[in-house]
């Protein structure tokens, strides 16, 4: 996808202006890029995991949510004009990633039976529920939870490059090649575009923030001691 | 955007394809390395250079504070010395002054003394000397009254100068005695002396 990589060259072009003579007083770029890197690491991963066991983890969030940012703005971007991740394949990874680390994290920390038993099996259940809930809970843990993930990014951003298309090919048609008396409608259509494209900036940070708040809620419940 | 051979539809929008996964996961990497390798270890050094120094900041104030209190307790001490020097002059000077006025007021009564004395002293020279004078003068006089009434001179010198020693003798006896007693004798004289 050649968008992704046009995406990729100019996010860490722009990242690296900002930073590149970064000083003790920042500039204005330096601040903005400050400010971003914290609002990850303090309102997403810390103050989920907590401030000493965030430590670790704070730079695979950062990534993961930067890298769903720049993706998603690339749908409201003249010329890119098409969400990086409106195809499944970024959405997927990310939430592979993120499904590799909380499940290593998890057996690494309690040992494989302990961690599947807490994650698996509630506590203070009777047993002949667990014969309905323990399938419940390993779909949840190995499949739902990444594949939500993935596609609940994939469908928002798919859905929003869908209605931007129809609005501005909606106009684009109504203006040049319609009747008269429906050219009118494409005035109408065109603001629907503007304001939809405001709304997709929103949703691209909305959707930038849920993937990576999720990941770490996800992660939380493998570092907890019981589920 | 679509670089495969056909339009996915259907679930296949949710399958992705080889090439996906592929430039999906070169882009995540290079991002990736990016901020790991880079921007992350940088920011974070700033951010930590920031903090020390902001530190470094609040310690350098905490210690100019320290000094300044300091400076404040010793200018403080200091005072409170100088008061106490002050106090000390006060209380020497105000003692100096009591014993100077003391000494002064002493030696005054000692001259006043002295010149009451001195005076008595000068009294009793003139009271002597008028004694004196007056017993010669007293001695005459009565000489020559009593020879005036006697009638009889008293030409012999050795006599004369008798009965007068004789008389002032008894008159000094009389000053020096009672009053009674000084009548008394004068009255017990009168007669064997006449």
């Amino acid at each position: 996808m050649l968008v992704r990589l046009v995406v990729t060259v100019l996010f860490v072009l722009l990242l690296w202006l900002a930073v590149r003579k970064a000083r003790l007083i920042p500039t204005r770029g330096q601040s903005l890029v400050e400010m971003g890197l914290d609002f990850v690491r303090v309102q997403i991963v810390e103050q989920t995991l907590g401030k000493e066991r965030a430590k670790p983890y704070v730079g695979m969030f950062t990534v993961i949510f930067f890298t769903i940012l720049a993706m998603n703005l690339a749908g409201v971007v003249p010329f890119l004009n098409i969400a990086g991740t409106s195809r499944m394949g970024l959405p997927a990874l990310l939430a592979l990633w993120v499904f590799v680390t909380y499940l290593v994290v998890g057996v690494r920390m309690h040992g494989a039976g302990k961690y599947f038993k807490a994650q698996l099996i509630p506590p203070g259940v009777p047993w002949p529920m667990l014969i309905l809930l323990i399938p419940i809970e390993a779909l949840q843990l190995f499949v739902i939870r990444p594949v939500t993930l993935a596609l609940r990014l994939v469908a928002n951003m798919m859905a929003g490059h869908i209605m931007l298309v129809l609005c501005f090919v909606g106009t684009h048609t109504l203006f040049l090649y319609s009747d008269a008396i429906m050219k009118p409608l494409g005035a109408v259509t065109f603001a629907a575009g503007i304001a939809i494209t405001g709304f997709e900036i929103f949703v691209a940070v909305l959707q930038a923030f849920i993937f990576t708040l999720l990941s770490v809620v996800y992660l939380n419940f493998s570092l907890e001691e019981s589920h | 955007m679509i670089s495969a051979d056909h339009t996915p539809s259907g679930i296949e929008i949710f399958i992705p394809h080889v090439y996906d996964w592929f430039w999906s996961l070169l882009v995540t990497v290079i991002i990736a390395v990016f901020f790991f390798k880079y921007l992350l270890p940088k920011l974070n050094a700033i951010l930590d250079e920031r903090a020390a120094k902001i530190e470094g900041g609040i310690a350098l104030a905490e210690k100019v504070q320290a000094e300044a209190a300091e400076a404040k307790a010793q200018t403080d001490a200091e005072l409170d010395e100088a008061r106490k020097v002050a106090a000390d002059i006060k209380e020497g000077a105000s003692n100096d002054g009591a014993a100077i006025v003391a000494e002064a007021r002493a030696k005054a009564q000692a001259d006043a003394a002295r010149i009451v004395e001195a005076a008595h002293r000068q009294i009793e020279a003139e009271r002597a000397s008028a004694v004196v004078s007056l017993r010669e003068e007293v001695g005459g006089l009565a000489t020559e009254l009593a020879s005036r009434i006697v009638g009889e001179s008293l030409a012999d010198d050795a006599r004369q100068s008798r009965v007068i020693d004789r008389f002032l003798d008894d008159l000094d006896a009389g000053l020096a005695g009672e009053n009674e007693r000084v009548v008394a004798s004068s009255t017990d004289a009168e007669p064997g002396q006449v």
